[in-house]
């Protein structure tokens, strides 16, 4: 996606009153930012964010060790309760735990960028010509790595406590699929809190406000057949439930369910809100 | 008639109810170092965030090279390079790295944007640092390197906020060398100051500011004429003789100077520096034997003083230190 001098789109007509001039005299100006800057100025905010990731390994703990442990902690805590042994709480916890997981990567997202917004680079960001979205659109697309880090220990680790999905290794592929592509709409919630807060600790509380009901009151650790009615008609209303059932459809039987279509439709309702909802107060901070 | 490289009407922002920028009217020529002198809390950054984009106008309007900032900020950027009163590099990143996230951030290829990168580290003296990560640059370093980034693109207009503020004074000439140069190379240069001497060296034209408004603007020249002159200062080794010295200077100069209280400083104000070399003679063939002499150039506190009738409020202009 590159974006030489003499292949630059839509140069400005000659006719724009002040522009004309300064057309004339060699200046190559553009009138605004075309689709393929955007992309290509996204890619290059990414890459500053994977820098910086690599640099500060001691911040991915969040989607190293927090999985594992919680894969571990919940398999044998609940393993036996639940589902008789540990081994067959394996296909209901795995889905469980990367949504856990990913949601708690996306508040780190919305957290992140406010921190980063308080730096002078913004300001930099602000003053050059580049399109609104890719300084958040970057860092979101850098943390799909996150992501993706954390789904794959999570799942390495139930394969080691003896998880043996039904889907076989497409199916786990399109679970991890679908829980990254939720990680990324569900952070725009998370970045929108980090466009609107005044601080990066107010992002964490107003994150872990909304985190918590989100995950815990899901079907992400128990069946909910046990629940009260109240307690289910929440859960069943929940997107990250329907995320939950969605990937363990895809990952133990392989089938491209209802729930897939709910969880993904859930995805890009969410992402259609907070996106331009984020923009528009990131813009609007300047 | 050229078009002025900025054109501001009427410019006001507020920040509840502080009106940081209170109707400011700025016409800038191109090709030129311009000045915004003022104190603490003048309202010189306000100013040119607005210009630059970085804020919005809440009141009037500005044009940048004829293109109108409100309307069409996308162009403005396009056309300027701001270097904020703080770094706006990215503090976790190398300087090479910094320059190139830029240049590809503007458009440039991977290869024009390393190549860029690199010729700009030669040119600001960063290429022996240029692996190292920005927490262990220097002050001078940083602000280097936040000038060489608003560059890349060689815009024809350049906001400098403060460019020297927290400098030692052989950094602050290498800064002033870089600014003069960048005018040589076509570009026009608007740069806040605190500092008098600063604007008096590098802008041909200066806008003084104060809470809000603009008060004067001219020439330095013509800013200091409005102060009046500068000083001349003698201090004599043999206080008893301070009254002969005081005669011999009102004979050169044909007006009478002041003594100190303890009478062994004599201080004459110049209408012409050159006169000051006169006076020394004078008193040299007069045997008399100075300790020390100065000239005294107008502080910005004196110009404060003759164009708002009050010192300059808050913190004295002087001895601020920011980072
Ligand atoms: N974001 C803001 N919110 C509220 N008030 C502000 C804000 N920015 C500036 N001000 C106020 O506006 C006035 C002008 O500030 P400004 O930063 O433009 O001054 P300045 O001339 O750049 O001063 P300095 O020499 O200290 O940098 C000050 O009274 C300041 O307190
Ligand atoms: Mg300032």
């Amino acid at each position: 996606m590159s974006t030489t001098a003499d292949s630059r789109p839509d140069t400005l007509a000659p006719t724009e009153d002040g522009l004309s001039r300064l057309v004339a005299e060699g200046h190559d100006l553009r009138p605004r930012v075309t689709f393929a800057e955007t992309v290509s100025q996204t890619f290059a905010l990414a890459g500053r964010s994977v820098t910086t990731m690599r640099r500060n390994a001691d911040q991915l703990f969040d989607v190293t060790f927090q999985p594992l442990l919680f894969t571990a902690m919940f398999a044998y805590i609940f393993g036996g309760a639940i589902s008789g042994d540990v081994r067959s709480y394996l296909p209901l916890l795995i889905p469980g735990v990367l949504a856990q997981s990913t949601l708690t990567a996306c508040m780190a997202t919305g957290v992140q960028l406010r921190e980063d917004m308080e730096k002078g680079v913004f300001d930099r960001f602000t003053s050059l010509p580049i399109a609104r979205i890719a300084p958040l659109a970057g860092p979101a697309l850098a943390d799909l790595l996150r992501y993706a880090l954390a789904a794959v220990l999570t799942v390495a680790a139930g394969l080691a406590m003896g998880f043996r999905p039904g889907g076989g290794v497409l199916g786990v592929l399109a679970g991890g699929a679908l829980i990254m592509f939720a990680g990324w709409s569900l952070a725009w919630i998370f970045t929108w809190f980090g466009t609107v807060a005044s601080s990066a600790r107010a992002v964490q509380g107003y994150s872990m406000m909304i985190l918590f009901p989100l995950t815990f009151l899901s079907n992400a650790y128990v069946p909910t057949d046990t629940l009260p009615g109240w307690l289910r008609a929440f859960v069943h209303v929940n997107p990250v439930s329907h995320i939950v059932s969605g990937v363990r459809d895809l990952m133990n039987d392989g089938a491209v369910t209802a729930q897939v279509g709910w969880a993904v439709l859930g995805c890009v309702v969410v992402a259609a809100i907070f996106l331009p909802l984020s923009v528009r107060s990131y813009a609007r901070h300047l | 008639m050229t078009t002025p490289a900025v054109e501001a009407t009427g410019l006001v922002k507020r920040f509840g109810d502080v009106r940081a920028v209170d109707g400011v009217d700025l016409t800038i020529a191109p090709g030129q170092v311009f000045g915004v002198l003022g104190p603490n809390g003048a309202g010189k950054t306000t100013t040119l965030r607005m210009l630059a984009t970085l804020l919005s106008i809440d009141a009037g309007s500005a044009r940048v090279l004829g293109v109108d900032v409100a309307r069409r900020p996308h162009v403005v950027r396009q056309l300027i390079g701001v270097t904020g009163q703080y770094a706006s590099v990215d503090e976790k990143l190398t300087a090479r790295e910094n320059l190139r996230l830029f240049g590809r951030l503007q458009g440039l290829s991977r290869s024009a944007s390393a190549a860029r990168a690199d010729d700009l580290l030669e040119r600001f003296a960063l290429t022996a640092d240029a692996a190292r990560p920005l927490e262990q640059y220097s002050g001078g370093m940083r602000r280097r390197l936040d000038l060489a980034a608003s560059l890349i693109t060689s815009p024809p207009l350049v906001f400098l906020d403060e460019p020297t503020t927290g400098l030692d004074p052989r950094t602050r000439g290498q800064m002033w060398d870089t600014i003069r140069e960048l005018v040589r190379s076509g570009s026009t240069v608007v740069l806040t100051t605190q500092y008098l001497d600063e604007a008096d060296q590098l802008a041909s034209r200066i806008a003084v500011i104060d809470r809000g408004r603009k008060v004067a603007e001219g020439t330095p020249g013509e800013l200091k004429r409005l102060v009046g002159a500068s000083s001349l200062h003698v201090e004599l080794r043999d206080a008893a003789r301070a009254p002969e010295a005081a005669g011999i200077v009102e004979r050169v100069l044909g007006e009478q100077p002041s003594l100190s209280p303890e009478a062994s400083r004599v201080v004459a104000s110049l209408p012409d520096a050159n006169r000051a070399g006169d006076v020394l003679i004078a008193l040299r063939e007069a045997g008399l034997d100075l300790a020390s002499a100065s000239i005294a150039e107008p502080t910005l506190d004196e110009v404060f003083l003759a164009l708002t009738g009050q010192p300059t409020q808050g913190e004295a202009a002087d001895d601020q230190e920011v980072a």
